[in-house]
């Protein structure tokens, strides 16, 4: 449930729902952003331009013009979800090569977490992760949990230029970036599927939140002749 | 080829079409893209009797370089421009921003460069012959989303025009006084708690400079370090345009039209969206301060940024 609501700028809303990280509260978040997408559908709310659910929070943006934060805050403050929902999870495999050129964070991290590069593929290679949102950029799904003897923060200045297909570490969460992007986070590999397809208007996104998604390593050949 | 189009002789830095934005996809990680400077982007529209929304050309820096081929059209350009229209006739005209043209067949338009800012806006009567892509026109190069593949313009392209023919021009013209900011104003963020007192003094009092790494995206800023006393990253959340970001390093980075949907960075403050037009024009180099205002005060100056940009349109009728 929503523990605060309050103001991020003057045209959004920032709803809490705690500061924890698990499948439930993620799935009362996720109830939330479907109930007041369905209002803006609808049309029996105005002035909301965006939903953005996260792993735990749930920001509402809205156009200045036409309401403010106090209308759109007495709205939300008036639902009550009833039923949270229940997760339809696809199970994901998505292909990563961890040769030198893809892994760039790799022998750093190995150096900081003082576990061998192995080891932290082996690792990161043997858990199957949840997916809590998409977003950053088109597509980029935010899955969890790795293994806690992996976890680090992400890189102290962003990279400028993270390749396309990357896929990377921070905290309890891995992800994959779905375009070239400036990016923080600690690279492992590289994918050659694609993971966003921007030909498919209605569903280009391959991973959902609530979807399942395991990696499985792939030899640099594999990767270089890859046929999506 | 007898249809009116523009033939780019020269694409300019980064030109690219763009109108107010998109909406409802942040959830997919679509973000608004739009034009950086909203204000002056619906002023091009209404100078040339636009719906205000319809697609024009953003450039930044240095602007493109376009023959008109076949038919006429009219055009007004917004912003601190320089810019010149070559003549068939070989006359230069010295072009004014805020004022609508009419342009004829095998003349030029070359659009020099925005003078002490960065974006400028060229629009046409009656639009560009160019698809929308998720309900708009808005490019947006780093995730390639919008027409033209998510590319910006390049040299040898041509654009089509919806009008084959200026009919009727009337000229319009205001009179707009191009300001540079000095003081963006913002209400606090939602991690302003996580940062020490002194970084919170310093954010509001000491300058910053605006660095060269500064696109749509972002736009990345230098000054006193932001000590952070509580934790450098958060769990990823929403972003909005207008979020200032800072990461590790202590230095803040302001969000933009295309920034990513998502960040982790702890936000010291938002600034408002009267400000956000401002802010995009601020050129690297230059020097701002950050004041800070409540959630009612922001408001209500964004109600007098409306009323200002209504004021201009209603001399433009």
């Amino acid at each position: 449930m929503i523990k605060n609501i309050s103001n991020l700028g003057d045209a959004a809303l920032y709803c809490d729902f705690g500061r924890e990280v698990n499948e439930e509260i993620n799935s009362y978040v996720i109830s939330y952003f479907n109930y007041l997408k369905k209002l803006v559908e609808d049309k029996s709310i105005q002035g909301i331009t965006n939903l953005s659910p996260s792993y735990n929070k749930l920001i509402v943006s809205f156009d200045l013009s036409i309401t403010n934060f106090q209308k759109i805050k007495n709205k939300i403050e008036t639902i009550k979800i009833l039923n949270n929902e229940k997760k339809k999870s696809k199970k994901i495999k998505i292909p990563v090569c961890c040769e030198e050129k893809q892994a760039l964070d790799l022998v750093p991290l190995s150096k900081k977490l003082k576990i061998s590069p192995e080891e932290i593929l082996n690792l990161y290679f043997k858990k199957e992760y949840f997916c809590y949102m998409t977003g950053f950029i088109a597509g980029m799904p935010f899955l969890g949990d790795i293994d806690e003897t992996i976890r680090v923060d992400r890189l102290k200045t962003p990279r400028v230029k993270v390749p396309k297909g990357s896929v990377g570490i921070t905290e309890q969460f891995c992800n994959i970036y779905t375009f070239e992007s400036p990016g923080g986070w600690n690279i492992l590999g590289n994918t050659p599927i694609k993971i966003f397809d921007k030909t498919n208007l209605n569903n280009p996104a391959l991973i959902k939140p609530g979807d399942k998604v395991s990696f499985y390593k792939i030899t640099k050949e594999e990767y270089l002749n890859w046929n999506d | 080829m007898t249809e009116t189009h523009f033939e780019i002789l020269r694409a300019g830095t980064n030109s690219s079409i763009q109108d107010q934005g998109r909406k409802n996809l942040y959830h997919i990680g679509i973000t608004i893209s739009g034009a950086m400077d909203q204000k002056i982007f619906k002023l091009s529209n209404a100078l040339v009797n636009n719906n205000l929304n319809e697609g024009v050309i953003e450039f930044a820096y240095q602007g493109p370089l376009l023959k008109l081929k076949n038919g006429s059209a009219n055009f007004a350009i917004t912003g601190n421009v320089d810019f010149n229209i070559l003549r068939k006739n070989s006359i230069v005209e010295k072009g004014k921003c805020f004022q609508s043209y009419l342009l004829e067949k095998d003349d030029q338009l070359d659009i020099v460069y925005t003078k002490d800012s960065v974006f400028g806006y060229l629009a046409i009567e009656g639009g560009f012959k160019i698809e929308k892509v998720w309900n708009s026109f808005s490019v947006n190069t780093k995730a390639k989303i919008g027409p033209n593949n998510g590319e910006k313009f390049s040299t040898d392209e041509k654009i089509y025009l919806k009008k084959p023919e200026a009919n009727n021009f009337e000229k319009k013209n205001i009179e707009y006084n191009n300001s540079v900011a000095t003081t963006i104003r913002t209400v606090k963020g939602t991690n302003f708690d996580y940062f020490s007192n002194e970084a919170k003094n310093k954010f509001f009092k000491e300058e910053y400079q605006v660095t060269n790494l500064s696109d749509r995206m972002g736009m990345r800023l230098e000054g006193p370090k932001l000590d952070n006393t509580v934790n450098t990253n958060i769990k990823s959340e929403g972003l909005v345009k207008g979020v200032v970001q800072v990461p590790a390093d202590g230095n803040p980075i302001i969000m933009f039209s295309d920034h990513g949907s998502i960040g982790g960075y702890p936000k010291i403050a938002v600034v408002i969206t009267a400000d956000h037009d401002r802010a995009a024009q601020l050129v690297p180099g230059s020097k701002i301060k950050f004041k800070e205002v409540d959630l009612d005060e922001a408001e209500s100056l964004f109600k007098n940024y409306s009323k200002g940009i209504k004021g201009y349109l209603e001399k433009i009728k």
